[in-house]
């Protein structure tokens, strides 16, 4: 067999590791080996590239290999379970920008024709990609504000420096590539898609921002697939076609998870209306109670639901929650989790952060299975979370309206664990804390679950 | 491989890439979404092209950015999404 042949057997070992890899990660039995083979895959993919093809510079491309792994690495075994969101966020937005350099190189490959016309589009969608990716890590790190930000003449900006890129990018077209002034072009283009990944992001209200880099995710893909057209590489071309495609499946999903179509999510605020909400925090009365109050109603309680958000994971409180559930379970008291699906800062956040607490699977209820319970349930904990329970939702005019919630008001009583009286991601006040059944105990969700702890046991 | 050929694989691709996400719980959407940024993360394999053929200073430069860049999407990806399935495991089901 030639060497091509073998490079090209290497490669399709490589695109079927992927297929698996998603495949896999699409069950929780088989997630953790399909990620494996998915690791394996690029791990062949790698290698194969660098003994078969004829590069200079070798030793300088291996060292950047290892800086890059030297940086990852410990980067992403040390960053706390909470911070996983942005940055996944991150690591999508690196990857479009390398996409788009990249392209960038390949502007001189191509000699014009589609393969020009996919650099062009590489160096577009991987510079919005990145950007937009490294906003979405700053409103997911609260560096900056998690509200919509929507600058004066947003929109306008927004079309010129989209109608700017695509001019350019057509201009650099039209020089062939591969000239001096084709080069100009190109880094201009490359500016604008940067400016335009800024602009896209911003509006965007705290809440829906996975959906973002969901999407993201699948551009970042897509323009994997189209360096591969360029590159005439066919792995590159089906890997980045699969997370293209499986990419605008799961934005979809999710979105459905919070109940609106895509397009309000993303231009929501463009559009105006739904971005204000932000009731003022008035001085309404609020029932608070002691640690030991609550410790009586949970102890002396049929069914309790506990419904965590993203405070529990800031709190690092799961594995008191897991401590709470078994004092109870001890008083044959019922407990469920009810998992609200975008709980969190990610769909499934929730999920993995009580699974590394070792809460049974089977308590973890998904919403529409615990909805109807609500009404037979005696006391419902809401630790850390605020959005997802918010009945605001079912009214229009407002950034949650139309999303799902956990219909937490129907139980005899509700329990909030809360820092303070600030509103929730989304940025909205919660008409559920000033309902005559809800009881807010104040304070960190770990302090305030370990003082309850302590009090059940004295009891 | 021709145009064509390009095409036809791309297209199959798109129905796969459909395919085998289509039934997933949201339990996993995060370790899906993440294991998916990491398979992007191959675009390293171009990043290593590209750089190879490099000939001027700017060029290997900017190449081996890309590299880096590339190399921490691919090798962080997949360690992230190894910590959250890891658990998931040693749950008795």
């Amino acid at each position: 067999m030639s060497k091509q042949t073998w490079v090209d057997l290497a490669y399709l070992v490589a695109a079927i590791c992927f297929i698996l890899a998603l495949k896999g990660l699409s069950s929780p039995k088989s997630a953790r080996n399909g990620n494996l083979i998915g690791a394996a895959g690029a791990a062949i993919a790698v290698v194969t590239v660098l003994v078969s093809a004829d590069l200079h510079h070798l030793p300088l491309i291996l060292g950047a290999i290892a800086v890059g792994a030297a940086v990852a690495v410990p980067t992403s075994r040390r960053v706390p379970m909470t911070a996983m969101p942005q940055l996944v966020a991150l690591f999508n937005g690196v990857g479009g920008g390398a996409a788009a350099i990249v392209a960038f190189l390949e502007l001189k490959w191509t000699g014009g024709g589609f393969a020009l016309v996919a650099s062009l589009f590489t160096v577009i969608v991987g510079s919005v990609s990145f950007s937009g990716s490294v906003v979405t890590f700053l409103k997911l790190q609260e560096v900056m504000t998690t509200r919509p930000v929507v600058l004066p003449g947003h929109p306008l900006l927004f079309g010129a420096a989209g109608a700017g890129a695509v001019g350019l990018a057509i201009a650099a077209f039209a020089q062939g590539g591969a000239s001096t002034s084709a080069t100009y072009c190109a880094i201009g283009v490359a500016v604008l898609s940067l400016a335009v990944g800024v602009l896209f992001v911003l509006p965007v209200g705290g809440a829906d921002v996975p959906i973002v880099i969901s999407l993201l995710n699948a551009f970042t893909g897509l323009t994997v697939a189209a360096s591969g057209y360029v590159l005439n590489n066919v792995l590159l071309l089906v890997a980045g076609t699969l997370v293209g495609a499986s990419g605008t499946i799961l934005t979809r999903l999710m979105a459905k998870a919070m109940g609106r179509p895509i397009t309000s999510t993303l231009f929501g605020a463009l559009r105006g209306g739904s971005t204000a909400g932000a009731v003022t925090t008035a001085d309404r009365p609020v029932r608070s109670a002691s640690p030991d109050d609550v410790a009586i109603l949970l102890a002396y309680a049929n069914k309790v639901i506990v419904v965590p958000g993203y405070g529990l994971a800031v709190a690092q409180a799961q594995h008191t929650v897991r401590e709470l559930a078994d004092l109870l379970a001890a008083r044959d008291v019922e407990l469920l989790y009810g998992i609200h699906p975008v709980a969190g800062r990610m769909p499934g956040h929730m999920n993995v952060l009580l699974a590394e607490a070792n809460v049974p699977y089977e308590q973890l209820k998904e919403m529409d299975e615990v909805n109807p319970q609500f009404a037979t349930t005696d006391v419902v904990l809401v630790i850390g979370a605020n959005d997802v329970v918010n009945p605001a939702a079912r009214h229009p005019g407002t950034p949650i309206s139309g999303m799902p919630i956990l219909d937490v008001d129907q139980a005899q009583n509700v329990i909030f664990l809360k820092r303070s009286m600030r509103p929730g991601f989304a940025g909205i006040d919660n008409e559920l804390l000033y309902q005559a059944n809800t009881t807010l105990l104040f304070g960190d969700a770990k302090d305030s679950l370990t003082k309850v702890v302590a009090a059940l046991k004295n009891l | 491989m021709s145009g064509m050929g390009l095409l036809t694989v791309f297209v199959l691709s798109v129905f796969v890439g459909f395919e085998v996400v289509s039934k997933v719980s949201t339990t996993l959407h995060t370790p899906l979404m993440s294991g998916a940024n990491a398979i992007h993360g191959v675009i390293l394999v171009g990043s290593i092209l590209v750089t190879g053929a490099a000939t001027s200073a700017a060029e290997i430069t900017l190449g081996l950015v890309s590299t880096v860049l590339a190399t921490v999407n691919m090798v962080g990806g997949f360690v992230v999404t190894d910590r959250m399935l890891e658990m998931f495991k040693g749950k008795k089901r």
